[in-house]
């Protein structure tokens, strides 16, 4: 399947969910709207498209109000060799997205790391709780309202296990 | 708090940490293992203990400046995050990178690859208890770094790969120590074959221990060798080349069961097909031409002429020096100039230190590099770069937002996904399972925790 082949099966079939399509250094990028966000991924998941593997997600704080939060998600089809990069914004006030820990078991830690970085909430998701920082940790450091080298609070020692 | 595994234990099984600071876990990550006896009946696995907020620093740092901070991701192939990095900016700012710098990153990342590799199955078969093989693979390692050390002036921390081309050309007695170093790793190579093939301990502790399937390791996100061991034979090298990597003849071992003896053969094969691209990029790389003209002068009577008058001397400089290679500049560093800069930039690598030291407009270019809110100032925009590193696909996201600084710099770090899988893959196995299975996945903590 060609490129445009492609993008034209993607807007055919699920163009309610898609708001663009556009290109970024090569790079096929689709913007989605939030409510769509699983079911597309459900649909991208299967053939056609082929997109077997989660590689990434991540988030971008744009810090304006609607649209605050970017979360951007990197997909591979390992059978037809094609990257594709997914974007959807959520609003400052309250930034919840469908988890897809469903979907892929990557999933599961990289929705951990959103949230512990930037807050951002994944419904469905199993054991939503910080990963690389602590409990007990203020904040979400990678927010851009967030200083750097903030020194956080001192938390009481671990029980141990 | 209590954690996951805590409210889910049952009331008769114990509970054990494995970690942080265990001597089987290489690299801080903590294990928490609910036990009957031997058997692992739940696991939980807890990161980022050496999380040091690599992408908020960054997004404080100039292009320039943050190429130090990607040497400290994967700390054993420091070379190939350089890489990473240094191709996501070239991508973005779409310069090309002069022949005889591809080469050399070929080279380098090539050497960077076996001493990850050779780092990981030497500390997994130290755990298993074959201290001789972790022995003899640290001292083949050894040699790699010579060659990376001689070139770049350090052993891990070599901020060698630049954007636009690489910091300096290649030692001159480079072809002397590389010859001893593939000489040295195949003899290494095959004595650990030796040691461990048919080594019924090892055999017993790594076969059908830690399997994966092939739907699941996709499932994960794994990549590189851990991903290859089950049966797919997924290489970015291969998958979208990069550098000269279409050119070369290499081939991509893949394993059958997804095993820890799988992962163990596909690195080991991966070695063998490194050390022929190491010999295959040696020969391409031509030697370096005899700098010709007149004879070098000091730096110090460099500035005491040129305060008279321009001098066109060549100048005396340290090899580790930045920058001090003017006249193989054409071989080693990008001369574009992306127009998306603007009229007033001096292009994306460091001006030789040559003029900088001697010329006023060489000091000026100098400065417009290095003030802030110049330098290199990609225009706005996302870009998603990846290269192969030694476990597996390294990928940067970058946005830029037109400033020197990025606006956010995010690392896809092959370790992370691979880690992921390991609640999995103890789960209702032994404990003393864990330390093989650990050991295959290669965790570096630099990148899994960033």
């Amino acid at each position: 399947m060609g490129r445009e082949t492609l993008i034209d099966e993607i807007r055919t079939k699920l163009g309610d969910a898609v708001e663009s399509v556009s290109e970024s250094y090569g790079d096929d990028v689709l913007a989605v709207r939030p409510g769509f966000l699983r079911s597309l991924m459900v649909a991208l998941r299967a053939a056609p498209f082929d997109y077997a593997v989660l590689l990434d997600l991540t988030c971008v704080d744009f810090t304006a109000g609607e649209g605050r939060f970017e979360l951007v998600y990197h997909l591979y089809s390992l059978s037809r060799n094609v990257r594709l990069r997914l974007k959807t914004s959520l609003p400052a006030a309250d930034p919840v997205a469908d988890s897809i820990t469903g979907l892929w078991k990557n999933a599961d830690w990289l929705e951990r790391e959103v949230f512990d970085m930037f807050g951002v909430r994944f419904t469905g998701h199993p054991d939503l709780r910080r990963l690389l920082t602590y409990e007990g940790f203020e904040g979400h450091p990678l927010r851009k309202s967030y200083p750097w080298r903030l020194a956080q609070p001192r938390i009481p020692m671990k029980d141990k296990v | 708090m209590e954690t996951r595994i805590q409210r889910e234990a049952r009331p008769e099984s114990m509970l054990i940490n494995m970690g942080p600071s265990h001597p089987a876990m290489h690299g801080t990550i903590r294990i928490m293992l609910e036990l009957d006896a031997e058997r692992i009946l739940n696991a939980e696995v807890e990161v980022g203990y050496l999380h040091r907020g690599f992408e908020k620093t960054c997004e404080n740092k100039t292009y320039f400046n943050l190429l130090p901070y990607t040497d400290r991701l994967n700390y054993v192939s420091p070379l190939i995050n350089n890489l990473g990095y240094a191709m996501t900016m070239e991508k973005m700012l779409g310069v090309g990178v002069p022949e005889r710098a591809q080469l050399i990153r070929v080279l380098m990342s090539e050497l960077s690859r076996i001493s990850d590799h050779l780092t990981c199955l030497a500390a997994m078969a130290m755990e298993c208890g074959a201290f001789t093989v972790f022995l003899y693979m640290m001292k083949a390692r050894e040699f790699l770094w010579d060659v990376i050390e001689f070139t770049t002036g350090a052993r891990m921390t070599t901020s060698y790969i630049r954007i636009g081309g690489v910091r300096a050309d290649l030692h001159p007695d480079w072809r002397g120590s590389l010859a001893t170093a593939v000489r040295e790793t195949r003899r290494v190579l095959k004595d650990v074959s030796g040691l461990l093939d048919k080594n019924s301990i090892f055999q017993g502790r790594t076969r059908g221990v830690g399997v994966i399937s092939k739907e699941d390791a996709l499932s994960y996100g794994w990549t590189g060798p851990c991903l290859r061991s089950t049966g797919i034979p997924y290489d970015v090298r291969k998958a979208s080349p990069y550098l000269i990597y279409d050119k070369l003849d290499f081939e991509v071992p893949v394993g059958e069961f997804g095993d820890n003896f799988d992962r163990y053969r596909v690195r080991m094969r991966e070695m063998e097909q490194s050390l022929r691209l190491l010999e295959q990029v040696a020969a391409l790389i031509p030697g370096a031409a005899p700098i010709t003209g007149e004879p070098a002068i000091e730096p110090a009577e460099a500035i005491r002429v040129s305060r008279r008058q321009k001098t066109a001397a060549r100048i005396r400089l340290s090899p580790n020096l930045e920058g001090s290679e003017k006249a193989r500049y054409a071989d080693l560093m990008t001369s574009d100039r992306p127009a998306a800069l603007g009229s007033t930039a001096c292009g994306v690598v460091v001006p030789p230190k040559e003029d900088t030291y001697t010329t006023m407009e060489g000091l000026i270019s100098h400065f417009l590099f290095f003030m802030n809110g110049h330098g290199i100032r990609p225009p706005k925009g996302d870009v998603y770069f990846s290269v192969e590193g030694g476990n597996g696909e390294v990928g940067f996201y970058v946005v830029s937002d037109g400033t020197d600084r990025p606006y956010r710099l995010h690392l896809r770090a092959p370790c992370f996904h691979v880690v992921s899988a390991l609640e999995q893959l103890i789960k209702g196995r032994l404990l003393a399972d864990v330390i093989p299975t650990f050991g295959s996945m290669n965790i570096i903590a630099g990148e899994l925790d960033r």
